[in-house]
């Protein structure tokens, strides 16, 4: 094996079954080349002796010709997911010391088949950020650079940048991330990989560091849609310490990658058509609705009428919901705690000093739209706006079985940028809140460059719980797209 | 309708978030834009709309009201800042 950190996870599942390389010979490769990339800033921590540990596990196994679907394979885990005994910081001052005594159950999945942990993966604050610039561990540096002789740091997106930038930069075979509002899949676009955001149920949210939970969903970042799929059916399943956690059979979503999408009807909706999108993602569009149509589907206009408000409804929803989840940071029974003369002080000061500013001004929004007096202009608002949505979704699905838009509304930029203005920041996620909003399965396929030569997605939206024709239509628009750039950054 | 400085103070308080003087300005000026920002809202007819909690539509699940888990208090308190047998302790509350 020559180079060992080339393979994906579809082949490197192959070659440790054919007993071609171990898994301890592939983690030690991945090890050394977090090492050589610790610039990037992807792992908050590295796990190298629990690594080898598994690696070794997964050889004996291998050895016996009994092999589990994941076996041996090296994959890296956002911050957010609680490791036993493994520190878990969900990118927060105010986690300092966490150490949890129990594992995510997302994660209890990954190595019930076999995975490795290479180590924890940075990421804004409480997944509360667009471009991996809000972690109090500091920013992560995407892979990519611009085409035009300068060497600007561009950010990989957010909050699952740690994620993306390691998958991209080849210092993980694939990782975990969340996704609340496009945390998953606007890293990928970012990063020219691919993310993918199953139904809101498909994975458990035990264990997982809490942000907003009617719309936190765990899933993959991948090299590919294949692998996407190969680690989704791992991670997905019903747990019934998630009372939301849907009870239903996990597919088989690499079977669903049968290349043939005649006959799929994908819808196109004019409202993702936004004022000052940069005329390069929408000759992408163009080119990713041109290849679908080649490969067999029926094009169909589509109009969500209520996409505009998606942004603002969300701007409600998750600071509300995130005002609940983080008052469990008390300095009382984790983390950090800064004394005080009284009870209210400590927790005053504790929370004063342990939330970054992004984390701060969600949590004030959100006390305040709940607040007495508040709560239905702002709260109950958003609640029937969100009901509105999801009806326009579910008219457009009377007629289509997918639908295709840009993830995000440009290419990545660079560290500092977009941090003068929230909004600006916030804008980030047009495209992808709405289906967050109404807990549809998504996911982001890498389909071009820019003119910058930095990697562009599109984003392919199914109806609940049909992760399969997502996977299968991404599996087409990815073969017509043959997406191969690499970044030059990294190692 | 805007924020005023004492609103957000009150907020903060609320929040149990400590802010400085100096912040504040800086938060009542943000606070108030993002809160312009979503105001749009109101320009959507929502009457007759029943509000939007659970987007799946499954049931919440019933299960026997027995206890399932627990009695290992060294782990619950495994990373309490702070600890007196097995309870967390924090400043004294009543004299």
């Amino acid at each position: 094996m020559s180079d060992l950190l080339s393979l994906d996870l579809a082949a490197a599942r192959d070659a440790l079954a054919k007993r071609e390389v171990s898994s301890t010979e592939l983690t030690d490769a991945y090890l050394q080349a977090m090492e050589a990339s610790e610039h990037l800033n992807c792992y908050v921590t590295t796990t190298a002796d629990k690594a080898r540990e598994m690696a070794g596990a997964a050889d004996a196994r291998l050895a016996t010709g009994d092999a589990l679907p994941l076996d041996g394979i090296p994959l890296g885990i956002k911050d957010l997911f609680c490791t036993q005994g493994v520190p878990t910081t969900a990118g927060s001052h105010i986690l300092d010391g966490f150490r949890p005594e129990y594992e995510s159950t997302v994660t209890s999945n990954l190595w019930r088949d076999g995975a490795v942990m290479l180590g924890k993966l940075n990421m804004d604050e409480f997944a509360m950020g667009s471009a991996n610039v809000t972690s109090y561990y500091g920013p992560v540096e995407s892979p990519w650079k611009r085409q035009d002789g300068g060497n600007s740091r561009l950010v990989p997106g957010g909050s699952s940048g740690g994620s993306a930038s390691a998958v991209a930069a080849r210092l993980a075979v694939a990782a975990t991330g969340t996704d609340t509002g496009g945390s998953i899949r606007q890293p990928g676009s970012f990063c020219g990989i691919v993310g993918m955001k199953p139904t809101y149920g498909r994975c458990s949210r035990w264990g997982v560091v809490a942000f907003a939970s009617s719309l936190d969903q765990a899933g993959p970042l991948a090299r590919n849609v294949r692998d996407a799929a190969i680690m989704l059916k791992s991670m997905a399943g019903h747990d019934p310490k998630d009372s939301t956690s849907a009870n239903l059979a996990v597919p088989d979503f690499e079977a669903a990658l049968t290349g043939d999408v005649r006959g799929m009807r994908i819808g196109v909706p004019k409202e993702y058509r936004i004022d000052g999108m940069p005329s390069e993602i929408e000759t992408l569009w163009s080119n990713g609705i041109e290849m679908m149509r080649d490969a067999g589907a029926e094009i169909v206009d589509i109009s969500l009428p209520h996409t505009k408000y998606a942004l603002p409804t969300y701007y409600i929803i998750a600071p509300a919901e995130a005002s609940s989840n983080l008052a469990r940071y008390d300095g009382v029974r984790y983390g950090l705690r800064v004394e005080g003369d009284t009870l209210d002080e400590m927790y005053a000061k504790t929370r004063g000093e342990g939330f970054g500013p992004e984390v701060k001004r969600r949590i004030m929004i959100g006390t305040y739209v709940l607040s007495a007096g508040y709560y239905d202009a702002y709260y109950l608002k958003a609640q029937r706006v969100r009901a509105l949505i999801k009806r326009d979704f579910d008219q457009a699905f009377e007629s289509v079985d997918t639908i295709l838009t840009p993830t995000a509304p440009s290419e990545a930029f660079a560290i500092g940028e977009n941090d003068d203005d929230p909004i600006k920041m916030y804008l980030n996620d047009v495209f992808t809140v709405p289906s967050s909003l109404t807990g549809l399965p998504a996911i982001s396929v890498p389909v071009g460059l820019s003119n910058n030569g930095l990697p562009l997605g599109l984003q392919l939206i199914g109806k609940l719980f049909d992760e399969e024709s997502v996977f299968r239509a991404a599996g087409a628009l990815e073969a017509a797209a043959s997406f191969t750039a690499r970044p030059t950054g990294g190692q | 309708m805007s924020l005023d400085k004492a609103t957000v103070t009150h907020i903060a308080h609320l929040a149990r978030i400590e802010v400085e003087d100096a912040q504040l300005e800086t938060m009542v000026g943000e606070l108030n834009n993002i809160l312009s920002w979503i105001e749009q809202l109101n320009e959507v007819d929502t009457d007759g709309v029943a509000p939007l909690a659970s987007v799946t539509g499954h049931a919440l699940p019933l299960r026997a009201d027995a206890v399932g888990d627990g009695a290992y208090p060294d782990r619950v308190l495994a990373n309490a800042p702070d600890r007196a047998m097995d309870f967390y302790s924090v400043p004294k509350v009543v004299e």
